[in-house]
């Protein structure tokens, strides 16, 4: 069962293994799925405690403008991006979209102002493609570093606070999406106070050399257990957060994708500077006239997981796929299964019910509002 | 008379009933399970045909009937809680009891040791 050779590591890797992580290749890179507490008891803990993921796989990206003026390298991601980067204050971190010129998503990502450049964090799977289009479209305005000798850690959970003020008690005064520098075991890292999970918490960029140590001086609080993607992906799926590569991708616009609300009205028609995106012409036109699908939650009936790429029928009998599942599983808190997908919009307003063919028969879906559990953020 | 198959499914034979459940190793490779569909009483099945299917928070698997036969139990619980096949496979978490079609074929499955040996 050991990975290929050709897998990537992160600077966690060996401390996964050591941890008894059940390791499996993902994006590339050798990540553990679970360790030996299992997917339902992580997910669970992270929910009442707090949980250490190892997200070092993710991309880190800073953009420095050359002009040294802050608003020149935002009015440059703003030609990557239907999202309003000039409003964002130092210290503060935003979710962002890189979009394509039909309109459907290249990525999607988190972009902090760091006062003299942003901080980017994107996909692992895209991290490539990403660089590449960045420095392709805004080298001629900023310096584009890939900052990949970090580490990425999140720390997740009601107690996340608790146990990261062990370290620095500092951050226990950051407010949902701020970003600061924070000194940690005497290490310069960036924490943010965001996630993926739906809970309160931290992700921290550490120094690759000193992200073993880091993760340590956390794991040493009994409250933190360490986490793996199987609980990653539920704790997101319950929080109603997309998966690049599953939720969204090229070909689904930030519209149907129900995501609107990373579009600030700056951009929108009638803003200050509406347009001028990648692709803004489709995307402004549905977000006008509306599209004809769009994700939703949903929550099956019964037990059975309803799983990515099963097909959505408008009835218990019909045969022509109206829709499909891109995420589904089952959620550990809701002790039920719950699933996101695209349908058709006429069909997308909460408790309008569809049909999954699952082994043969018809399981009953019912549209449901997002998050599907009570998020944990601390808004400031 | 306790036997293996290759597709980690366990049968307890008594007489021509089988009771039947899926082993500890299939548990530990499959994570918590989260919901498990039991075939029907009366249903009559073929060796290597589909019993029941499980899903853990990974994935859906099935389990395949390990001899021919009728289904004359199903155990409830499980479906209820599939907690209960992760805490104890090869007790309390049987899936099914199974009326053998042929109860000497019993005799050319896997035994304890052959089983270990495929799993170890």
């Amino acid at each position: 069962m050991s990975a290929p050779e050709t897998l990537m590591k992160t600077p966690l890797t060996e401390l996964h293994l050591r941890l008894g992580g059940k390791m499996v290749p993902f994006a590339g890179y050798e990540m553990p799925v679970q360790f030996p507490e299992g997917v339902m008891k992580e997910h669970l803990h992270t929910r009442a405690a707090a949980g250490l993921f190892d997200v070092s796989h993710m991309g880190q990206i800073r953009l420095r403008p050359r002009s040294g003026r802050m608003e020149d390298a935002a009015l440059a991601l703003e030609r990557l991006m239907p999202v309003d980067a000039l409003a964002l204050k130092p210290g503060r971190q935003r979710y962002g979209l890189l979009t394509n010129e039909a309109g459907g998503i290249r990525d999607d990502l988190m972009f902090a102002h760091r006062g003299d450049h942003f901080f980017i964090v994107v996909n692992a799977a895209c991290k490539a493609q990403d660089l590449a289009h960045i420095r392709d479209n805004l080298a001629g305005d900023c310096e584009v570093e890939d900052w990949s000798d970090r580490a990425l850690i999140a720390l997740q959970g009601p107690q996340a606070e608790a146990a990261l003020a062990r370290l620095a008690p500092a951050v226990a005064a950051m407010a949902f999406m701020d970003v600061a520098d924070v000194t940690l075991i005497g290490a310069d890292c960036v924490v943010s106070r965001s996630g993926y999970t739906g809970e309160d918490g931290y992700e921290i960029s550490v120094p690759a050399g000193r992200a073993v140590e880091l993760a340590e001086a956390l794991l040493a609080d009994s409250r933190v257990h360490p986490i793996g993607l199987g609980a990653r992906d539920s704790l997101r799926l319950e929080a109603g957060l997309c998966l690049y590569g599953s939720d969204i991708d090229g070909t689904t616009t930030p519209v149907e994708a129900a995501l609107e609300w990373a579009m600030q009205k700056s951009r929108r028609t009638g803003g200050a500077r509406a347009g001028g995106f990648p692709g803004a012409g489709v995307i402004l036109q549905q977000m006008a006239e509306g599209a004809a699908r769009r994700r939703v939650g949903l929550l099956p009936e019964g037990r059975a997981p309803v799983r990515a790429g099963v097909q959505l029928f408008d009835s218990g009998a019909s045969t022509g796929a109206v829709g499909r599942v891109t995420s589904g599983g089952f959620g550990p808190t809701i002790g039920g299964p719950v699933a996101m997908g695209y349908v058709p919009t006429r069909q997308a307003a909460d408790g309008a019910q569809l049909f999954a063919d699952l082994r043969g028969s018809r399981v009953a879906l019912r549209v449901a509002k997002t998050p599907f559990i009570a998020p944990g953020y601390k808004r400031g | 008379m306790l036997k293996f198959t290759e597709d980690h499914e366990w049968l307890r034979v008594e007489g021509d009933v089988a009771t039947v459940g899926i082993t500890q190793h299939a548990v530990e490779q499959l994570g918590d399970l989260v919901f498990v569909e039991l075939p029907k009483v009366g249903a009559a099945l073929g060796k290597g045909g589909s019993a029941a299917t499980v899903e853990s928070v990974k994935a859906a698997s099935d389990v395949y009937c390990p001899l021919d036969g009728e289904i004359v139990a199903v155990n409830e619980a499980i479906a209820a809680d599939p907690s209960l096949v992760n805490a104890d496979p090869q007790g309390e978490g049987w899936f099914f009891r199974l009326k053998l079609a042929d109860p000497k074929a019993a005799a050319g499955l896997l035994d304890k040791d052959a089983y270990d040996r495929l799993v170890g």
